[in-house]
């Protein structure tokens, strides 16, 4: 069986004046294609950090990430990011912030031009787009950005607590729109969160890490049965407080 | 977000909209009136002998060298040089002052070797090196230019500089996830996020340039306010001294609020 995404042997230390940190060690994991998957663990173990070495932005100190097989140095076509927050520049129009990737890439043709119109029009963002973004709330905004993403077409969608700077409310919203999304355009994802029940309900896979040097503690497959598999409706799931008490004790919180 | 039409204002509403404008208009008129108050007084005291024109000079007299310098052609003529060195010295001091800060920004060695000289010739009163310009660049209107533009320009590649280095770093991982190299991540994120700042560098090297060219227009002019000024002080006439004084007020003001509408437009162009 081929993996889209395989993560062989990674390590990583930050060094600082004071020493060095380490933030990862032996973190193996192969993910395969259309997965979703949620990478819980405690606040500052390195989630992020890792999110950012599959993206190709920080180079590990050792072990390799691989895209469909192939090793990765620097960052990937293949590989789409969503920040924390939204990130649309309010100088741009919504259009022009969609546009972004491709005009970095140098790759605006008209046949990407036309995709991205037709992911705006698809996604209800196509009478908007000549607003600026303070113009648009908060769903609108998230969705934009997660086009702007789209924009490139990339296989796997990284998102680093892309929901945790909404309010509760908007954020269960937001959480449904964009993983119907990313399930209607068929793509693999990899959700970095702090939040157990927000990882049970959207993922295939949930992997906890221990605190740091985080290394993997386990690895949940989330069965649910509920008639609709959107995150919302799993949360009526009956196994959800099973695995959400397992991840909970797995996490040994502590105040 | 959108603008609230209203069709049919309440009744408290348009209490609320009146007292604003009733408050709005006496300021004005106290504004205006303090201004004629002012004018007023100095001419009474000028003509009861309260006080000494010779020394203090009064309204009346003012009004006709004004009309005088006008009759001869020189009025405009001080006018233009002195506002045509301000506005290239502010102006050429912001562009260069960001270029410097764009070249620092890029070279975070470089920013950091040349840091503590940033510091010194800030905080070096720039109108001491005045008698060095004069004697590299010659006693004209050169000289004068420089002089605005060292005032505003390490203050102006400060500010810039520190706008850059703060600019959002999750702004610039999100364009680097997109894989742009450096030049891109200036031009796509760290100068259009920066605009703002540029833009009020600009509104504070005005004031500076201003300060600048008086001065060295005190220093070396044939012509231009600052030479008035300086030539009707030393000629002991008050009366030049003090009209040059209110020409300066206006276009000096004039500019500013050219400035300001200027940023304003930017402004709303870019919401």
């Amino acid at each position: 069986m081929s993996y889209i995404v395989e993560i062989n042997n990674i390590a990583m230390n930050y060094q600082s004046p004071n020493g060095e940190i380490p933030a990862i060690t032996n973190v193996n994991l192969q993910i395969v294609k259309g997965e979703f998957i949620c990478i819980v663990g405690p606040s500052g173990c390195g989630k992020s950090t890792l999110l950012s070495i599959i993206a190709g932005l920080l180079k590990p100190s050792s072990g390799s990430i691989a895209i469909n097989g192939k090793e990765i140095s620097g960052t990937c076509e293949k590989v789409g990011y969503m920040l924390q927050k939204d990130y649309l520049f309010e100088w741009r129009t919504i259009f022009q912030n969609v546009m972004l990737g491709l005009e970095i890439r140098k790759i605006k043709t008209n046949v990407n031009i036309e995709y991205v119109n037709n992911l705006l029009k698809t996604y209800g963002l196509y009478e908007f787009r000549n607003k600026y973004p303070s113009q648009l709330s908060g769903g609108m905004r998230q969705r934009a950005a997660l086009i702007r993403t789209l924009a490139l077409k990339p296989e796997i969608l990284l998102l680093d607590e892309a929901f945790s700077a909404l309010d509760y409310q908007t954020r269960l919203a937001v959480a449904d729109d964009i993983y119907s999304i990313i399930k209607k355009e068929n793509k693999t994802a990899i959700l970095v969160t702090h939040d157990i029940a927000e990882s049970i309900s959207m993922a295939d896979r949930v992997i906890v890490l221990s605190s740091r040097p985080a290394t993997i503690k386990s690895i949940h497959d989330i069965k649910l049965t509920c008639e609709k598999r959107t995150p919302f409706c799993s949360r009526e799931a009956p196994e959800f407080r099973h695995y959400f008490n397992t991840i909970w004790k797995e996490l040994d919180v502590h105040v | 977000m959108s603008k609230h039409i209203e069709t049919n204002p309440s009744k408290e509403r348009i209490q609320y909209l009146k007292a604003r404008k009733r408050k709005k208009i006496l300021i004005s008129l106290t504004q205006i009136m303090l201004l004629i108050v002012f004018i007023a007084q100095w001419e009474i005291c000028a003509r009861l002998k309260i006080i000494d024109p010779f020394i203090t000079s009064q309204p009346s007299r003012i009004v006709n060298t004004i009309i005088r310098l006008y009759n001869e052609g020189q009025l405009f003529q001080h006018i233009g040089v002195t506002c045509f060195e301000t506005i290239v010295g502010f102006i050429s001091g912001t562009l260069l002052g960001t270029a410097i800060a764009i070249i620092l920004w890029w070279s975070e060695f470089l920013s950091k070797v040349l840091e503590p000289y940033l510091v010194i010739l800030n905080s070096l009163p720039k109108i001491a090196l005045g008698p060095i310009f004069i004697v590299w660049f010659g006693a004209g209107t050169t000289s004068i230019i420089v002089i605005a533009l060292a005032i505003s320009l390490i203050v102006s590649i400060l500010e810039v500089l520190n706008g850059f280095l703060a600019t959002d770093e999750e702004q610039i991982k999100l364009v680097k996830t997109f894989g742009a190299g450096r030049l891109q991540i200036f031009t796509k994120v760290v100068l259009p996020a920066n605009l703002p700042v540029i833009i009020s560098s600009l509104k504070i090297n005005v004031g500076l340039s201003w300060v600048g060219v008086i001065v060295g227009e005190f220093l070396v002019s044939k012509s231009g306010l600052g030479y008035l000024i300086v030539y009707g002080g030393q000629v002991f006439q008050l009366d030049l001294v003090m009209a040059s004084v209110i020409i300066l007020c206006i276009a000096a003001g004039i500019m500013y609020k050219a400035v300001v509408l200027l940023q304003q437009l930017f402004i709303k162009s870019h919401i």
